[in-house]
């Protein structure tokens, strides 16, 4: 996730302190992992000596959470930039769960990559259920639900990998180990 | 507290099993997804349980009464006051309009008009599909015939509601909302719902799951079709 181009998205509907920002941050992402303060200045340290950001109000004096951060010229001219290019689609196929099945794979028999498999398919099929309930619940947001999407379209496109290569795997391990 | 209760079921279409001892309770209120691989025989225990089909052995209980040796006009008659049944296709009658539709359970229930057709815009509303009232099946897209069939299934405000792949045929977004609508208004009311899915972003939306293989609750929970421990190496 690119932090530095989220904090001059936000910046760009207003001057905010620091933590005005993790707090925007965390309600426009519900399901991100919150933002660690420290993150958030650590960020904005590099986005002010970059001079995508410019502070205003007392800084240093009494700590950075009294100091405003504004979009610059250049900030906006690189958010308008990221914001206009596309994401590579997938470019390599390495995900943890993949490489976990390879492994087992190499080093054990098809009964440890089948287990390894139904393990995974059932600790996803627990979340889809938790984000499902989510996004029914009667107090939902639209920023929720739009989160929960996001994460159950790609749980349930794991589930379906897990489910087919739990077929192929017999014949994986004969090509792996012939 | 107890619903529906099925013990043992078995059900063969000629040489074919489709249940070959199917033992289920399902709670008021309760969730219940079934799943499994096509032929697996979820559509057959549904029918068993909402008193369609009679099983070949097995009994099914609804609230402690032996369904399964009922008349069809017993059953047929249970069908239109606590049992709701949705299909893939809703199955509205082409000749109706929505509100006449929705009316329909509760007319040959013996609700007098007037009050069946407020009834029937009361559901529309709550399905969100108020516009359509008086619109012919043949006039609404998919997405909102669901809807419709959706609220004529739920108008009686059954006990249970059997569906079927009720989302079968729509795409992600309107199936989605018709479930969303579906889940919230029988919470609401304190439905049981009887989900026969074989998506599993569907059955996400049950309090349990249960998996079917071969006529049987494959009781690992994984509807695999080889058998875990295949020690073919
Ligand atoms: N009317 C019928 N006549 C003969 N055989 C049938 C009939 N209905 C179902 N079967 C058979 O019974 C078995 C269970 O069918 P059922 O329709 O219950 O499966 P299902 O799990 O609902 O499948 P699907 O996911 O494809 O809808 C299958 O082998 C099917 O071929
Ligand atoms: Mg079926």
């Amino acid at each position: 996730m690119s932090t530095p181009h989220l904090l001059l998205g936000l910046l760009a509907t207003g001057t905010m302190h620091g933590y005005e920002l993790k707090r925007a941050h965390d309600t426009r992402l519900p399901q991100a992992r919150p933002l660690a303060f420290g993150q958030v200045y650590a960020t904005l340290g590099r986005l002010l000596r970059d001079g995508l950001v410019a502070s205003t109000g007392p800084e240093r004096l009494a700590g950075p959470d009294r100091t405003a951060y504004t979009l610059t010229e250049q900030g906006r001219a690189t958010l308008d930039q990221w914001l206009s290019s596309v994401e590579p689609p997938m470019p390599y196929v390495n995900s943890p769960l993949f490489a976990k099945v390879v492994v087992a794979l190499l080093v054990a028999d098809v009964d440890r990559a089948r287990a390894y498999l139904v393990a995974q398919r059932r600790a996803h099929t627990e979340r889809l259920r938790e984000l499902t309930a989510l996004k029914t619940a009667p107090s939902v947001t639209v920023d929720d639900i739009v989160a929960a999407d996001y994460a159950i379209a790609h749980l349930d496109a794991d589930l379906r990998w897990l489910h087919t290569t739990l077929d192929r795997v017999a014949d994986w391990h004969r090509e792996v180990h012939p | 507290m107890t619903q529906l209760q099925a013990r043992g079921l078995v059900k063969s279409y000629g040489p074919t099993p489709a249940l070959r001892g199917i033992t289920l309770d399902i709670d008021e209120g309760e969730i219940v997804a079934v799943t499994g691989p096509s032929g697996c025989g979820k559509s057959t225990l549904l029918h068993c349980l909402a008193g369609i089909l009679r099983p070949d052995a097995g009994e099914v209980s609804w609230r402690g009464h032996r369904l399964d040796t009922w008349s069809e006009a017993a059953r047929s008659r249970l069908r239109r006051t606590d049992f709701g049944v949705l299909f893939q296709f809703g199955q509205l009658v082409p000749e109706l309009t929505a509100a006449e539709n929705v009316a329909l359970p509760l007319l040959l229930a013996g609700t007098g008009r007037r009050a069946a057709r407020t009834a029937a815009l009361t559901w529309l509303e709550r399905l969100s599909v108020a516009e359509c009232a008086d619109v012919r099946p043949g006039e609404m897209s998919g997405g909102q015939q669901q809807r419709c069939a959706t609220a004529r299934a739920l108008v009686t405000e059954p006990r249970v509601l059997f569906a079927d792949e009720p989302t079968g045929a729509l795409d992600t977004l309107a199936g989605e909302q018709v479930l969303t609508q579906l889940v919230r208004l029988a919470r609401e009311h304190r439905t049981s719902v009887v989900l026969v899915t074989h998506e599993p972003r569907i059955a996400a939306y049950a309090d349990r799951e249960v998996v079917l293989r071969d006529g049987v609750i494959d009781h690992t929970g994984l509807g695999l079709d080889a058998p875990l421990a295949g020690g073919s190496r």
